[in-house]
């Protein structure tokens, strides 16, 4: 026998399979650019979100002084007593004060009225940022000249202008400029009670500093050069605390607010995730297309003496590259795409913000192109390494078998990977298993929807159909299908467009008046105890209803189950919540419950005839932060007099509703002679009936503030419009992205379809009737998707809506009757179009073709 | 003169479903290093299958058989396909082209595979003998068939093989075409050295062999020395 003459080789090195990765990635270019597509508008997306949080998170951080107007604030809803003062002095003094609170202000020139937030201002405030206000000048000049600036939208919606005059109280200023941004305020959140900066020595002249009024008082302090924010909050803050007044650094107030922004990126990042885990059921289906085309190839290169693990490599080198040249795009797109924010968040932020390269998300948009490339191209990239180089002689040769392990670790490696970036996103790892768990629930179902109805159509085929919905039918079961893959991707889309509209009606259900005739949509405030007949005379004047007449008498806990308040704040084993000893309690008394409010223990009293232990009723909430239950006593300190109460019922309170709610309710009998005031609700049937009110009230009782509550809800209707856009720019990836997944799957069974087409054409079909079944098969497909998307999402918001937020809700008609049929229509066009060339080409040329 | 194949009751069956289907039993030939040896039988008597195992593209289920001196049973997928690298070149019936490599790169891989820095020259080298000079940055679909199976040629013998199997390798071009290409398979054998191994239906080329060996159900029926 010979022996071996030849001395082994070297075996070809990185060099060569990267140059084979080349070779042949060159040639197979066109194929993977809807694959290069999917991942670049995920990462897109991902990287727009992270980017512009980081930058969000930055700008904040650079413009907290800007954001307060100072480096820190004290402020109390009460004027400061001794020690607070002590405290003020003790700092060298406050840089600038305020005063504020909510009233009606009334415009001379035309009458009109509107609840304003008054700010009296003394001192050089703001410090950083600035007021900006049209002329530029008056910002300056209001404090000399004794004018006012108004809030810009509310000139412009009232027609008021520079050199007109305002009226809040009784005293009477000429409008300096209008007022176009406060450091610190939001446009939006704003707008309930828009801001009317007037000098502070004119607040005492408007009388309207009375008995129940909510007053604000703050205090700006410049610190000295290296002062330590953190070591004054710790200090100081809570020996304000148990003086009722509080602390506020910039730096505290800047992470508070970076805190709430980041919450809401988190959950934005989180949408975008989702569109980029779209994209991968893309590139696993592009990915398994291509391997499979590959198979060959791998066969013949196995046969000329390649290894295993040379195969291997050329495929994931090429698809590394192809992700990592993906997350390039991406990233550039994202960061080019996040310039678009700032717009789309107009009126949400406080700050401008300048947009920089963040590092991070960069380096993210790269690394999440690679690695979600090679973790979904993992289970059709195994298939290689179990090719026989016998398939280069035998067509139907098959190598071994891919184990299910190898399926079940790239599974696990996937979900592994999903929860460490849901992790890293949210710090929590409840929640990413959480979002790990829903997006597993929501892609099982989908995808288990689609095979049951792949099963369900084999086993109940209705042979009775006629040739072309039948020929349709069978379409989705034909070997290569890409039902499952459509079915997923067009279902995803549809689900997360639809929760977003059905998030939003949850919400805006919460928010919503109910508008029978009974409840109210205009409460007015600070009704002092005379006014409260000729107020109600002024409404029922106008021939409107007096619906509600609401005592409201202001306290302080005293002592809970006989401890004093002092004692407790002392006690630092005590669990009971500070809120509760510090609050001043805003209390009425009636003899039955309301609508929003359900008994939850204890009895009800309607009415006592002596003040001696009085059975009250407190809301569940203040039951649990004031540790007591039904038999406890608590002692109220009603201005001065202490009032000894017991626990006599526990209440539910829906608080979302929007109503007056109270914590605690007196029974009849027991404070009709406290010093109190009044609370009138009435409802206006229109806005022009609503400004004569208005208008009439504020000229006869410039001390009642009105709150018209239809204005409260179009401000959060507009907000949450403001943020469903933002949303919805986000599911707009999700859909794109499912179309391109759409694109690529019509794309690779089409050449199976030209084969059959041209076969039936061959036999006689007509170009209609292959038109038909082409049609039939994608409209079962966006129908079946399309359906399964909606309804699954629907039944989660419904979920979401019981179990989060404890209430059911009308799903708009939106996802049924414009989504629903557009994503149909959108996936019956794409498929239609992307077979044209089947439908249009004579038989031999697409034969022919196909040869070639 | 050495033997470069050496099969020892050889034996192979594939099973489909619950039934065993025994292709090849009791299959014992020596092939001497530089012979021209063709298998020939009808359809289904274990031909291909036969290369197959002789080439290590697969396992024998029974018996030995060692190409170049080593024993085929003793190694696995990978050392397999080393050996076929070093020592082993292949002609199909189909090509077997990589359809997204030009034919200079096709027929260069076998020596790239072996970090063969003259990869290229050499390629370019058999090509102009194969009389594809002027077609070397062409892709196959950009080739006819009979050239597409000169580039074949050219990437079986790039890495000096020592013994070359070819399977059909005429059956899918015209008679003309077929003819060319046989001769220059036999000029390229002649020159080179190379053992050559022909499976074929085809008994005028079979008869310009050596050697042929008849199979039929699996079975040798006649293991003839071609006279001349």
């Amino acid at each position: 026998m010979m022996e071996n003459s030849k001395t082994p080789y070297a075996k070809a090195g990185l060099s060569w399979l990267l140059k084979m990765a080349w070779r042949d990635g060159r040639a197979s270019g066109g194929k993977l650019v809807l694959f290069m597509a999917s991942i670049i508008l995920g990462i897109a997306a991902v990287v727009s979100i992270q980017s512009f949080g980081e930058n969000l998170k930055d700008n904040i951080q650079l413009q907290s002084k800007a954001l307060m107007g100072a480096d820190y604030i004290i402020d109390s809803g009460k004027p400061p007593n001794e020690r607070v003062t002590a405290i003020m002095d003790s700092l060298g003094g406050a840089h600038a004060k305020e005063i504020n609170f909510a009233s009606m202000a009334a415009f001379p020139k035309n009458g009109a009225a509107k609840l304003v937030q008054v700010r009296g201002i003394e001192g050089g405030f703001p410090f950083y940022g600035e007021l900006e206000t049209v002329p530029v000048g008056a910002a300056k000049e209001y404090q000399t000249q004794g004018a006012a600036l108004v809030d810009a939208t509310v000139m412009l919606q009232l027609g008021v202008k520079p050199g007109d005059s305002i009226k809040v109280g009784n005293i009477t200023l000429p409008i300096a400029g209008s007022l176009k941004s406060v450091p610190g305020s939001t446009a939006i959140f704003s707008s309930v009670a828009p801001p009317i900066l007037i000098p502070y020595r004119f607040i005492e002249g408007t009388g309207l500093i009375q008995q129940g009024s909510r007053v604000d008082y703050e205090y700006y302090f410049v610190a000295k050069e290296g002062a330590d924010m953190e070591e004054l909050d710790k200090v100081l803050d809570p020996q304000l605390d148990a003086e009722d007044a509080d602390l506020d650094t910039h730096t505290s107030t800047s992470e508070r607010l970076g805190r709430r922004y980041d919450n809401f990126g988190k959950f934005l990042n989180l949408v975008a995730f989702i569109s980029l885990l779209l994209g991968c059921v893309g590139i696993a289906s592009a990915i398994n297309i291509y391997i499979k085309e590959k198979l060959r190839a791998v066969a013949v290169l196995k046969c000329l003496g390649a290894t295993r693990k040379q195969t291997f490599s050329i495929y994931l080198i090429q698809i590394a590259a192809m992700g990592l040249l993906g997350g390039i795009v991406g990233t550039v797109a994202g960061i080019l795409l996040q310039q678009l924010f700032p717009l789309l968040l107009q009126g949400l932020i406080p700050i401008e913000i300048q947009i920089s390269f963040s590092f991070q998300a960069i380096a993210m948009g790269l690394l999440l192109g690679v690695l979600m490339s090679l973790l979904f191209a993992l289970y059709p990239l195994i298939g290689t390494l179990y090719v026989s180089p016998l398939q280069t002689l035998r067509v139907g040769a098959e190598g071994a078998k891919k184990p299910r392990k190898a399926l079940l670790l790239v599974s696990l490696g996937i979900s592994l990977f999903v929860f460490l970036f849901a992790l890293w996103l949210l710090k929590d790892w409840r929640y990413s298993l959480a979002f790990v768990g829903a997006i597993l629930v929501t892609f099982s179902i989908l995808g288990g929807v689609a095979s049951i109805f792949m099963k369900g159509i084999k086993k109940y085929f209705p042979t009775s159909w006629g040739f072309t919905a039948r020929q349709s039918l069978l379409n989705l079961f034909r070997p290569q299908n890409q039902t499952l893959t459509l079915v997923l991707a067009i279902g995803v889309g549809t689900f997360l467009i639809s929760t977003l509209y059905f998030s939003k009606d949850i919400l805006l259900d919460q928010a919503s008046i109910e508008s029978n005739a009974d409840s109210p949509n205009m409460i007015l405030l600070d009704v002092q105890a005379g006014q409260q007949t000729a107020v109600a005379k002024t409404i029922e004047n106008s021939n409107l209803p007096v619906l509600a007449d609401i005592p409201i008498i202001t306290m302080r806990v005293e002592s809970i189950k006989g401890v004093m308040a002092n004692d407790i704040r002392k006690d630092t084993t005590s669990t009971i919540n500070q809120w509760v000893l510090n609050h001043e309690f805003r209390v009425t008394y009636r003899d039955s419950l309301i609508a929003s409010e359900d008994l939850e223990a204890g009895e009800w009293t309607s009415e006592v005839a002596s003040r001696d232990l009085v059975p009250i009723s407190v809301s569940d909430n203040f039951a649990e932060d004031a540790k007591v239950q039904v038999g406890d006593k608590l002692t109220f300190n009603v201005q001065g007099v202490l009032l000894n109460t017991v626990i006599g019922s526990i209440r539910t309170v829906d608080w979302s509703r929007m109503q007056l709610n109270f914590s605690i309710v007196f029974p009849k009998g027991v404070l009709e002679d406290a010093p109190q005031f009044r609370v009138l609700t009435t409802k206006v049937p229109n806005e022009r009936q609503s400004a004569l009110l208005q208008k009439e009230l504020v000229k006869q009782f410039p001390n009642v503030s009105i709150l018209d509550l239809r204005q409260v809800l179009s401000v959060i209707e507009r907000l949450l419009e403001k943020i469903s856009w933002i949303i919805n720019f986000m599911a707009f990836f999700s859909i794109l992205t499912g179309v391109i997944v759409l694109l690529g799957a019509v794309r690779t069974s089409k050449y199976q379809r030209i084969k059959e087409s041209v076969l039936l054409r061959t036999i006689g079909a007509k170009s209609n009737q292959i038109l038909k079944i082409t049609a039939l098969e994608y409209a079962y497909l966006g129908v079946l998707g399309g359906l399964s998307g909606i309804l699954l999402s629907l039944i989660g918001s419904q979920l979401l809506a019981l179990l989060v937020f404890k209430t059911s809700f009308v799903p708009s008609m939106f996802p049924f009757l414009v989504l629903f049929p557009g994503i149909t229509l959108l996936v019956l066009v794409i498929g239609l179009l992307n077979s044209r060339s089947v439908i249009q080409s004579p038989p031999l040329e697409v034969l022919r073709k196909e040869g070639r | 003169m050495t033997k470069i194949l050496n099969i020892h009751n050889l034996g192979k069956t594939y099973s489909s479903g619950s039934k065993e289907l025994t292709v090849l039993q009791d299959i014992s030939f020596d092939i001497e290093t530089g012979e021209t040896f063709s298998i020939v039988g009808p359809s289904g008597s274990g031909k291909t299958t036969l290369l197959g195992l002789c080439a290590g593209l697969d396992k024998a289920d029974s018996g030995t058989i060692a190409l170049c001196g080593t024993d085929l049973g003793n190694l696995n997928e990978d050392e397999r396909a080393l050996l076929r690298n070093q020592h082993v070149g292949f002609i199909f019936q189909d090509f077997q082209l990589l359809p997204t490599l030009t034919a200079l790169e096709n027929v260069a891989v076998p020596l790239e595979l072996r970090g063969d820095r003259s990869a290229s020259k050499r390629a370019v080298e058999l090509l102009g003998k194969v009389g594809l000079a002027d077609r070397i940055h062409h892709y196959p679909s950009q080739l006819s068939g009979g050239e597409q199976q000169r580039v074949a040629l050219a990437r079986a013998f790039c890495n000096n093989p020592s013994i070359l199997f070819a399977d059909e390798p005429t059956g899918n071009l015209d008679a003309e075409t077929g003819e060319k290409v046989v001769q220059l398979l036999f000029e390229l054998n002649k020159e080179l050295g190379t053992t050559l191994v022909i499976v074929t239906h085809d008994l005028e080329l079979a008869q310009k062999t050596q050697r042929i060996l008849r199979l039929k159900g699996g079975r040798i029926i006649e293991n003839q020395t071609v006279a001349g």
